[in-house]
């Protein structure tokens, strides 16, 4: 059995879908300039889905707006804050109303893939978000 | 204040548009034209002639000077941003007319602009002031548009045109019908916004058939839209509006087209009197007139 250390103050993100961790990370901003300790677990056996990934990141405690975002990926992950060894917050990923500067429109005829400015969206009924430019309309999936 | 897409605006707003153009109708008709001052700044980086010379017609009309970026040959060619080519041209004029292929481009323009920009086609997205010229087009010609009947025929899947009308025409209450060849329908998602956001109940065909229409929109099928060649000439074939598609229909049915048009519509129907298209492009000017002015107002 792979074991990773339990971690006194940070984040642990559970729940992810399979395969979904490093998009996670990314969506996170953390990569290897991020000071602390990160460990991404993947394909670690599941009651519930039969797999998933567990993301356990030292050192902050991940804000609700960010959370949110880890819906876009994986709409089942919880987020848990620890502190002193204990949880102290569960939270449940949930899509965010509007979003901007994440993610990236799929239309390659939108004029955010051409010029340097941050994407934005806003959410539409059924997992659906509109792009603030070219006024499509994605799939959540679609954005990240 | 901005016009960028249609998808904002609501019926209020839609019907101020209304009663403006038509007030400049009559202004026009009388030959005295309330003039004002300024500069528009017509900015094409893709070429459309008609839509420019309308906007530009407009502004000449309303008493207003143009000036006219030649988005071919400027500084774009060496390289200059987006955004340093708006706040330039910004310094120069009153309102920005601006054309360009990408989608979500005027959007762009009016954040970095301090003057009112107005959207003359950004790509497949919308085209805000061709749909309420068509609007205006139908109302002027036919009055109520609840009872009104209106098809929709061609190429309903690449046409922003046809896109936009179906969302202009369903928050007006009008009977739809949504006619093109298997594999060029309107896309679901926008037959979807309708439904939920209007309630609007559409008709969907793949056969001509202009029995019982008031208003027939035709825009034109390309044929390289097509893999296969035969189906693409017999589609062509089946879509172009034929005299004899003319047969029994009602009196005081119209056809509009965005125009330019190819060969979708031939000669021998711009000679019939339901062919309208041509007083529907003249409406082009009282609506951009009202467009300026209103986007002067703020
Ligand atoms: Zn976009």
């Amino acid at each position: 059995m792979l074991t990773v250390d339990t971690i006194d103050n940070g984040t642990v993100v559970d729940h992810i879908k399979a395969g979904m961790g490093r998009k996670v990370l990314d969506l996170m901003g953390i990569d290897q300039n991020y000071p602390h300790r990160v460990a991404l677990m993947i394909n670690v056996p599941s009651k519930k889905t039969g797999k998933k990934d567990i993301l356990k990141i030292e050192g902050i405690l991940v804000s609700d707006e960010k959370t949110d975002l880890i819906a876009l990926v994986s709409p089942k992950a919880t987020v848990n804050h620890i502190q002193g060894g204990k949880v102290v917050k569960k939270s449940q990923a949930e899509l965010p109303e509007k979003i901007s500067g994440v993610g990236k429109c799929p239309n390659p005829k939108c004029i955010c893939n051409s010029e340097k400015v941050p994407t934005r969206f806003t959410a539409e009924p059924a997992d659906g978000y509109r792009c603030g430019y070219c006024e499509r309309r994605f799939a959540a999936s679609e954005l990240v | 204040m901005d016009l960028i897409s249609f998808r904002e605006l609501e019926k209020k707003d839609v019907e101020d548009y209304f009663q403006r153009a038509e007030e400049m109708d009559h202004q026009l008709a009388r030959k005295k034209v309330e003039k004002l001052d300024g500069i528009v700044a017509t900015m094409f980086f893709e070429p459309s002639t008609r839509t420019k010379l309308s906007f530009q017609s407009a502004a000449e009309r309303l008493g207003m000077q143009v000036v006219d970026f030649l988005g071919e040959t400027s500084s774009l060619k060496k390289g200059e941003s987006f955004e340093d080519t708006i706040r330039t041209v910004d310094g120069y004029a009153d309102v920005i007319v601006i054309r360009h292929p990408m989608e979500g481009s005027a959007r762009l323009a009016s954040e970095f602009a301090k003057a009112p920009v107005l959207n003359g086609g950004d790509g497949g997205n919308q085209h805000p002031s061709q749909t309420l010229l068509d609007l205006y087009t139908l109302k002027k010609m036919k009055g109520e548009f609840k009872g009104m009947n209106v098809q929709l025929v061609g190429d309903l899947k690449h046409a922003r045109t046809m896109r936009s009308l179906l969302f202009g025409l369903s928050m007006f209450g009008a009977n739809v019908k949504l006619v093109a060849p298997r594999g060029l329908e309107m896309a679901p998602e926008a037959v979807e916004e309708v439904k939920k956001k209007f309630g609007a109940k559409l008709e969907f065909s793949e056969e001509i058939d202009f029995a019982g229409a008031d208003v027939v929109y035709v825009c034109r099928i390309q044929e390289e839209r097509f893999e296969d060649k035969y189906e693409a000439m017999s589609m062509k074939k089946k879509f172009t509006i034929k005299p004899e598609y003319l047969r029994g229909v009602k009196n005081d049915m119209i056809i509009l087209h965005p125009l330019p048009k190819i060969d979708e519509i031939p000669p021998e129907v711009d000679k019939s009197p339901h062919a309208r298209y041509f007083d529907q492009a003249r409406n082009g000017i009282p609506m951009r007139m009202a467009i300026i002015k209103k986007a002067l107002e703020g």
